[in-house]
């Protein structure tokens, strides 16, 4: 109470918390790795664990960045995991079957088609979603188990490998000293946060999180804006899947992109938007992904068995989700600080109410 | 509740039309979920009818190969009648698969004291689960995604590896068989069908079924009708805890392994069958008979493609993702129905 306003200013900020759970991340690092943040020039590239946990999570970050628009919508995409699966078993196969593989009209070729077939992903959970009214858990549930199965179909149960030179640059090549897919989350980024907070989407999307019926009657066409998110979820998916596959120059029906959806739910709620739908924010998803990408790395280099790190990620949701319940700051930290730090309209008197009721019930 | 909200309905069925009653009723799912099974099966015995595709033992061994899913869905079923969901399930039974290795194997316990320590810690994970989504409310798709996280982690701190069991109890267990004329059932089957039997004891025959279909109905109005919710709650995801551990242990027998990679996606497994069996997403419709078709359905569709010889496994997923499609859209145009 006797902090000055500017501290409080930066502590009721949306980014603090998950900024401060990055730089703690970063710091564990030092005492184990004394030139953790060293960055080295090496054959004009540039290396350090910096810039290699920007570089292994930007998959994540684009398809974090995809899932907080949905999840801003109220929604949630299951499907992105087997949308990268499809992605990068459609490209890599169009290129093996080139003649010459490096050539680039085939590449770009090849990354249209597997864009497409993002795209093509993403209208159909919209139109689930959207135009039929599925719950979104359910409808992505549909691609989740299917897409593998077809991308499976697509490289024959095989893991394709490709050798193709630009194909390589996606995901494992360096422009400018950097790695290149740093630039390409950088414009995915810069032009998602542009679209939505220098146009009206962004609040559109919000307003239809918020309540869709309500958007719909004051005059916003919220399936458009629904069918809109899902595809763009997907397409980001789909860059993501050429990305890992172009990084290991090969595409792997079974395993590229596991689990990559619940990390990516997990990016999305680190990073302070509200799966409840309508509030999100792009910054604190990147953040949150480099959250993620950092305790993995962190995990590495700390020596802890790398086997523990699941448990670490369960940890940390749990952290992360009860920190953001109303309810268990009430009853952790006493009601004035809950209902302080609660969403607004949750006034302090009423969290213990709330509490109260249902308790008495269940003795 | 039911004969409320059916009301309506039946006051209606004078002017709407005769398939609007059809599809306004709640067996249909199961029924078309059994025709589907019936008509799958028929299917079956006239293309490999020379390849033994008739005998009992095939349609038995549906049983015994998806006792565990049979299970693991039963669980599941009470969890998504409440309007819940649970994404561990496949994780617990990977976790119990593993801790019972590791204790009957390296630790040496006899597979008696084994069994129920593990359905304890099946049970309790999911009370915790249940606990934290009551009373702090949060959405259990995240919940439970922590502990899908939890427990996968859990069995890779017990061992990288794949621990096989060799003990002699657990394998004579395994290879016991129970014969129905002239064919036979595992002891998994045997659980899993009396877990069914419960499950549909308990969901039809008691106040707890009742309540759980209420909070599935409208969580809203059973608070204002004075159930007690919370504890609800709280029992159906420490039950779904019970049935992923009880279907861990089936698998266990089953498959004589323990690996840290067993059972990965098999939450998705389960819901699907959930979903084929007509149970409503949304909570508080659906019966636990038509889980078991569901699971059925699932089981066939891998045998099919098993005598088909020539279809590759990945074609399960697909047909697995098709089914579900085409039930979800039933499932739409039924609850549609209902609201107008």
């Amino acid at each position: 109470m006797t902090t000055t306003p500017r501290w409080r200013a930066l502590t009721h900020h949306h980014l603090f918390w998950p900024v401060a759970v990055l730089v703690i991340l970063l710091l564990v690092n030092v005492p184990f790795t004394p030139d953790f943040f060293a960055i080295k020039m090496t054959d004009g590239h540039l290396y350090g664990s910096l810039v290699s946990i920007v570089l292994f999570g930007s998959p994540l970050i684009l398809v974090a960045v995809g899932m907080t628009l949905v999840i801003a919508t109220g929604g949630i995409d299951l499907s992105v995991g087997a949308v990268v699966a499809i992605t990068g078993a459609l490209t890599c196969s169009y290129i093996s079957d080139q003649a010459d593989q490096s050539a680039l009209s085939g590449v770009f070729l090849a990354l249209g088609i597997g864009l497409v077939a993002a795209i093509v992903c993403g209208l159909w959970n919209g139109f689930l979603v959207a135009r039929m009214g599925i719950q979104p858990i359910i409808a992505t549930l549909i691609i989740m188990v299917a897409g593998r199965g077809v991308a499976q179909l697509i490289t024959d149960g095989q893991i394709i490998t490709v050798n193709s030179e630009p194909y390589k640059l996606i995901g494992g090549g360096y422009w400018l000293t950097l790695p290149f897919s740093i630039f390409i989350v950088a414009a995915v980024v810069a032009v998602t946060v542009a679209i939505t907070r220098r146009t009206a989407l962004g609040l559109l999307v919000e307003s239809v999180g918020g309540n869709a019926e309500a958007s719909r009657l004051v005059g916003i066409r919220s399936m458009r804006i629904k069918i809109m998110v899902y595809v763009f979820c997907a397409l980001c998916a789909g860059i993501a899947g050429l990305m890992i596959s172009s990084n290991t120059s090969a595409a792997d029906g079974n395993n590229a992109g596991l689990w990559i959806e619940l990390d990516a739910i997990l990016a999305v709620v680190i990073g302070g938007t509200s799966l409840l739908g309508g509030r999100f924010s792009i910054g604190g998803t990147v953040v949150g992904a480099l959250v993620i990408q950092t305790l993995t790395t962190t995990i590495y280099t700390i020596g802890v068995p790398t086997q523990t790190n699941l448990v670490f990620k369960a940890a940390v949701v749990i952290i992360v989700c009860l920190m953001q319940s109303p309810k268990f700051r009430a009853k952790v930290f006493g009601a004035k600080f809950g209902g302080k730090q609660a969403a607004a309209p949750a006034p302090a008197e009423t969290a213990p109410a709330a509490e109260a009721s249902p308790k008495m019930e269940v003795s | 509740m039911s004969t409320t909200t059916q009301r309506p309905t039946a006051a209606d069925s004078r002017t709407t039309s005769k398939a609007a009653r059809v599809l306004g009723d709640r067996r249909l799912p199961v029924l078309v979920t059994a025709g589907l099974f019936l008509v799958m099966y028929v299917i079956g015995l006239s293309r490999y009818q020379n390849y033994g595709f008739a005998e009992s033992q095939v349609f038995l061994n549906l049983f015994i190969d998806n006792s565990y899913l049979l299970v693991a869905a039963v669980g599941a079923t009470f969890v998504i009648l409440s309007g819940g969901i649970d994404l561990s399930v496949g994780s617990v039974i990977g976790f119990t698969t593993m801790f019972t290795a590791w204790l009957v194997e390296r630790q040496g316990l006899p597979i008696v004291v084994v069994i129920p320590m593990a359905l304890a810690v099946g049970a309790f994970g999911g009370f915790l689960m249940g606990y934290v989504i009551q009373n702090f409310e949060i959405q259990p798709f995240i919940v439970t995604l922590a502990g899908l996280f939890l427990f996968r982690g859990l069995c890779l701190v017990i061992s990288k590896e794949s621990i096989s069991i060799g003990d002699s109890s657990v394998s004579s267990m395994a290879q016991t068989q129970v014969s129905l004329g002239g064919a036979f059932l595992s002891i998994g089957a045997i659980v899993a069908l009396v877990v069914l039997a419960a499950a549909f004891y308990v969901l039809h025959y008691t106040r707890f079924g009742r309540r759980v279909y209420a909070i599935g109905g409208n969580e809203q109005s059973a608070l204002l009708m004075g159930l007690p919710q919370g504890g609800t709650k709280i029992a159906v995801y420490t039950m779904s805890g019970f049935c992923s551990a009880l279907a861990g242990l089936l698998f266990t027998l089953y498959i004589q392994s323990g690996d840290p990679l067993h059972a990965t996606g098999m939450e998705l497994d389960a819901i699907a069958a959930v979903v084929i069996g007509g149970t409503l997403l949304t909570g508080g419709s659906g019966y636990v008979i038509g889980t078991l078709f569901g699971v059925l359905v699932l089981g066939l569709i891998k045998s099919l493609i098993q005598f088909e010889g020539t279809l590759s496994s990945w074609w399960t997923k697909i047909a697995t993702g098709v089914l579900l499609c085409a039930f979800i859209l039933i499932q739409r145009a039924m609850t549609s129905r209902r609201k107008t």
